[in-house]
């Protein structure tokens, strides 16, 4: 096995080009384990810690752009202002360790359907800036996840950084495990009000073989949510948001769960985020 | 804390450090903290061969053909061996020898060994291994422990049928009792893994006289050389076994995994040969806690005094027998649980299938009951609209009182008073903070309070202490006393396991009380001194505690001789000899100038008997141990998620030998327990594991595992070493009723089988 260490992004593209089998690799904590468990190794791997580019966040006209080297633990000390979604799914990704390593970009990289960072970037619309020699474009986050383990990027393309837009209202994520910590999901939903817009994002993970939004729920919580008012959400709404939610997901039963509880969970869990989202908005009690 | 002793210790002189009672820092401890402590998986030798296993992928098939000359044709492998290659015995066991070194024509269980291998590196002899072409023809497993039992028409899947043992309990009447209140119901354990963290490995390196020398990660090294010299067709003393660095063990040890295999690899390819299982490996590389099927039919008066108890008890013990027959021993008779029932009907029966080997592990058949007649005690309570605690405290065992065996409890068992401390613990306050970390779901932020309600429950274990039904179990310890660089030294030898529980800590202690030497250096464990039995049991602070104890007093009593004195009047305290009527005799170093004083003991517990086969009457048991939990949770009850939100533990353990160790072994005993009732379970479908590994097999993490509080009573047992009481597993029986009560509590759901999942509690 290749190891290709760049000091530079143009290097790193460059050793992308070359070797378009190449694994890009940053904190390592999926690729290694899979690694351990028998997998075969990728012809090369192409380690991105050295390039200093990529380390860092910055805010620009109320997006932040999260460069592919930023791990978690920055997200969580940094961004949970700007991010709140983000910065909660962070919270409950591995341990201490990993999170001091793994990284959003790895997350997309990886593009599983139990990645805890893809709801939060479904929530908020997301952009995912991809590059090659051949220049950079930016995927919209939608159009990203293809299938299980599935993504859009090239084989030459990296992942530069992902754009996240600073949060325009309350946000809120939350992940069901079988242990309060250090657990795969067995669902993640993502909640993020955008009282300028009126509109309401969602995402939802380990639900489905991509993560994705429940875009009628998102529609009816748009259309049906007092925006003018201010007044508190009726019980009904939450619920329904809640089932529609649920009714996006197509679940199945796996060692985590079973196809029912994850629906069922899902709705509970959506009702929850949206009641939390909207107390928030309206000065409630969370 | 109460202290309470009934035994009368002979007067000990306290005044050397570290001795009897303190805590002494653990000799592993700071480097095992900074991860300088060399486990199994650090050995290395330079020109050590990497040996590989490899393993049925089917739960039962034919084996038509097996094919190693791709595996030979790849450059650096120096061995494939197959079954024809093991010279000795072609199976071995810890009780009975029915599991081969290499599967021979067929494979029983996912995973069972086919064929090892070894090679110049860990890469080259996985690709190897690849290369075997093994031909299966598949055959239909049997995964059902009840059809194994109790369908006769179910052809047998190995030579010794599909019933390991069954063991009847019969005491009073039970055929013709009655009772006014009554309850039924059935109960699942699932498959729990021992879950140590380093995973089997070994070095065999071959010796100049034809045999091997094994470093080696087990609980008992005599047990293993007496199997690995069978297979290997050597005499035992060519075989010779040394403790290599043990992380961790519950149980999982206690069979062989790859001893023989690097062994054989070793003397076929005359090198070292290193072994390491990865931790998928691992999962099929030892044995796992049985499940059990239990149906418990318990019989009350009115005013709450039980009436009967009847019982089946089935426990998978997988394709090969391991100690199944013991763990079935324990179900047996212990499955009335720490009560006085007058009438007992109990039916255990260990089975043989084609699901993944069960055997030892913390609890040991004692486990599985627990949860069913602690489960029952709580129903009938409900039933008879009695207080849980009180119920059980009225029908609670005490000194004198009789097991369904027939065996009298014949020291303190004070159950009742136990209970009543566990009841009476404070209860913590009410939850002030919306601190996620402090919720069911904790981080992942799944509530804000909503739907949680708060459950208390309460559970009580009873576990044997020490080897049961008639095993001669016993504990061999050297222990020398000479003088380096003019100070007395003690040195201890023995050959038990240090598995992480404190046993070499231990050992210092008892040599500086008896001795009143400061210094001791505890040697390697090893098979050039006599065995030391097995750490397992909670036995080794009794056996080789004890086996030590007695070193040391024939170590005293030389002393005395040398001394011209009688012993009872000899203490060694401070380097001097002293004499309880006459003060200071002599100087201990001018005693040792002459030579060193080396004494070896061999300790053994009192002897039990078999249960007999038709009635399970009998002695069987040395020691019993109880301990009471009281849990406290709080449940999700729309999510079906748990935060176990303190336990308490009341605990018996005789005589508080070093606390810091002993409350140790408490709270890990109950955080597994807390496993068991809530997330650990080895998921079998048709005879296949489908979460073999850490992201899928979970164990409690920190944030899942809540305080404790802790009452530790040492009401002293005049048979025992120091008046103490084996403590490592009886925390993990009662820790999982405890809990399993709490969470029924909080949603009124029966919840009959453990782990609890959380669709169990929303009922998808």
């Amino acid at each position: 096995m290749d190891f290709l260490r760049p000091t530079t992004w143009a290097d790193a593209l460059s050793a992308k080009a070359e070797h378009p089998d190449a694994m890009p690799i940053a904190g390592g904590t999926d690729l290694m384990v899979g690694l351990n468990f028998g997998q075969p190794p990728p012809p090369a791997l192409l380690d991105l810690t050295a390039v200093g580019e990529l380390a860092g966040w910055d805010r620009d006209d109320g997006t932040i752009r999260i460069g592919a080297g930023v791990t978690y633990s920055q997200i969580i000390a940094e961004l949970a202002r700007e991010c709140p979604a983000l910065a909660v799914a962070s919270r409950t990704v591995g341990s201490p360790q990993i999170r001091n390593r793994a990284t959003v970009a790895g997350n997309l990289g990886t593009a599983s359907p139990a990645g805890d960072a893809h709801p939060p970037l479904l929530a908020t619309g997301a952009l995912v800036e991809a590059s090659s020699v051949r220049g950079t474009r930016v995927i919209d986050i939608d159009d990203f996840f293809l299938g299980v383990k599935r993504n859009a990027l090239a084989p030459d393309e990296l992942i530069r950084a992902v754009r996240v837009p600073v949060a325009a209202g309350p946000q809120q994520f939350a992940k069901i495990g079988t242990r309060n910590a250090m657990v795969i999901a067995v669902c993640t939903v993502a909640v993020a009000l955008d009282p300028v817009r009126r509109s309401v994002g969602t995402g939802i993970g380990s639900a489905a073989p991509t993560p994705r939004r429940a875009v009628e729920a998102e529609a009816l919580a748009a259309a049906n949510l007092p925006w003018s008012s201010g007044g508190a959400l009726a019980e009904d709404l939450a619920r329904d948001f809640g089932n529609r939610v649920a009714a996006a997901a197509s679940p199945i039963d796996d060692v985590r769960g079973t196809a029912a509880y994850r629906r069922h969970s899902l709705a509970v869990l959506a009702r929850r985020a949206l009641q939390w989202t909207w107390a928030e908005m309206t000065g409630g009690p969370r | 804390m109460v202290s309470r002793s009934t035994h009368d210790h002979k007067p000990l002189i306290y005044e050397v450090r570290g001795g009897v009672g303190e805590s002494p820092v653990r000799p592993d401890g700071t480097l095992k903290v900074k991860g300088e402590f060399a486990y199994a998986s650090d050995l290395w030798l330079d020109d050590a061969l990497f040996g590989v296993t490899l393993r049925s992928p089917h739960p039962r098939a034919r084996i038509t053909g097996i094919d190693i000359s791709g595996a030979l044709e790849i450059p650096g492998v120096y061995a494939v061996l197959t079954h024809a290659d093991v010279p000795g015995t072609k199976h071995y066991g810890l009780d009975h020898s029915d599991q081969p070194v290499l599967a021979i024509d067929e494979v029983r269980y996912e995973g069972e060994p086919v064929a090892v291998l070894a090679a110049t590196d860990p890469h080259t002899a996985r690709r190897a291994v690849g290369r075997i072409v093994v031909s299966y023809e598949e055959l239909e497993p049997l995964t059902d422990a009840r059809q194994a039992v109790f369908d006769s028409s179910v052809p047998p899947i190995h030579p010794d049928g599909n019933v390991v043992r069954n063991q009847p309990i019969r005491h009073g009447d039970p055929d013709t009792a009655t009772a006014e209140v009554v309850v039924t119901a059935e109960y699942e354990v699932g498959m729990q893994d021992q879950a140590f963290l380093g995973p089997e490995s070994g070095l065999a390196v071959p010796a100049a006289d034809g045999g091997v020398d094994l470093y080696i990660a087990t609980q008992w090294l005599h047990v293993d050389r007496s199997q690995i010299a069978a297979c290997l067709g050597l005499p035992e003393e060519k075989v010779r076994l040394t403790l290599a660095g043990v992380g961790g063990a519950f149980g999982a040890r206690e069979d062989l995994s790859m001893q023989v295999h690097a062994c054989l690899l070793a003397l076929h390819t005359g090198r070292p040969v290193r072994m390491m299982y990865g931790r998928e490996e691992s999962f099929f590389g030892h044995v796992h806690r049985h499940p059990a099927w239990m149906r418990y039919e318990h019989g009350a008066t009115r005013d709450g005094k039980l009436v009967y108890v009847k019982a089946t008890i089935v426990l998978d013990g997988g394709a090969y027998a391991s100690t199944t027959k013991a763990v079935v021993g324990n179900a047996a008779s212990l499955g009335a649980g720490p009560y006085e029932v007058p009438h007992v009907s109990i039916d255990a029966y260990g089975a043989r299938t084609n699901n993944p080997p069960c055997g030892a592990m913390r609890g040991f058949g004692a486990v599985q009951a627990c949860f069913g007649y602690e489960s029952q005690m709580d129903a009938l309570a409900e039933k008879l609209g009695l207080d849980p605690v009180e119920f059980r405290a009225r029908n609670a065992v005490s000194q004198g009182s009789y097991l369904p065996t027939g065996q009298v409890i014949d020291s303190p068992a004070p159950l009742a008073e136990m209970l009543r401390k566990a009841a009476a613990t404070p209860m913590p306050a009410a939850r002030s903070t919306m601190e996620l970390g402090e919720l069911p779901g904790g981080y992942g932020n799944t509530t804000h309070g909503e739907g949680v309600r708060r459950g208390v429950g309460f559970g009580v274990g009873i576990k044997n202490i020490c080897f049961s039904e008639g095993f001669d179990d016993y504990s061999t310890a050297t222990v020398r006393l000479e003088l380096v660089a003019g100070e007395p030294v003690a040195t201890v030898h023995t050959a038990a396991a240090e598995v992480g529980q404190g046993l070499v800590t231990l050992q210092g202690q008892i040599v500086r009380t008896e001795l009143g030497v400061e210094a001791v250096t505890i040697r390697p464990a090893d098979t050039s001194v006599g065995s030391a039995g097995s750490t397992s049991a909670s036995r080794q602070s009794y056996m080789s505690g004890g086996a030590v104890k007695a070193a040391c007093e024939a170590v005293r009593a030389q002393v005395a001789t040398l001394v011209g004195r009688a012993e009872p009047d000899i203490q060694l305290t401070g380097g001097k000899v002293v004499s309880a009527t006459t003060g200071v005799v002599a100087d201990l170093a001018d005693v040792l100038a002459d030579g060193a004083v080396e004494e070896t003991a061999v300790f053994r517990h009192r002897p039990t008997v078999p249960l007999d086969p038709f009635t399970g009457q009998g002695d069987s048991h040395v020691q019993l141990a109880l301990c009471v939990h009281r849990a406290i949770v709080d449940v999700d009850v729309e999510l079906g998620l748990v935060k176990v939100v303190e336990l308490a533990a009341v605990q018996d353990v005789g005589r508080i030998m070093n606390r810091e160790s002993l409350e140790g072994q408490i709270h890990g005993g109950t955080a597994q327990g807390l496993g068991l009732a809530l997330m650990e379970e080895i998921q079998v479908t048709d005879g296949r594991i489908r979460n073999p590994s850490f992201t899928d097999y979970l164990i409690p993490t920190i944030l899942d595992m809540p305080p404790m509080r802790l009452e530790i009573l040492e009401y002293a047992d005049p048979h025992a070493p120091y008046g103490l009481r084996g403590a490592g597993e009886p925390p993990t029986l009662s820790s999982t009723p405890a809990i399993v009560a709490a969470v029924r509590a909080a949603t009124g759901l029966p919840l009959r089988r453990i782990p609890i999942r959380p669709e169990h509690i929303t009922q998808q």
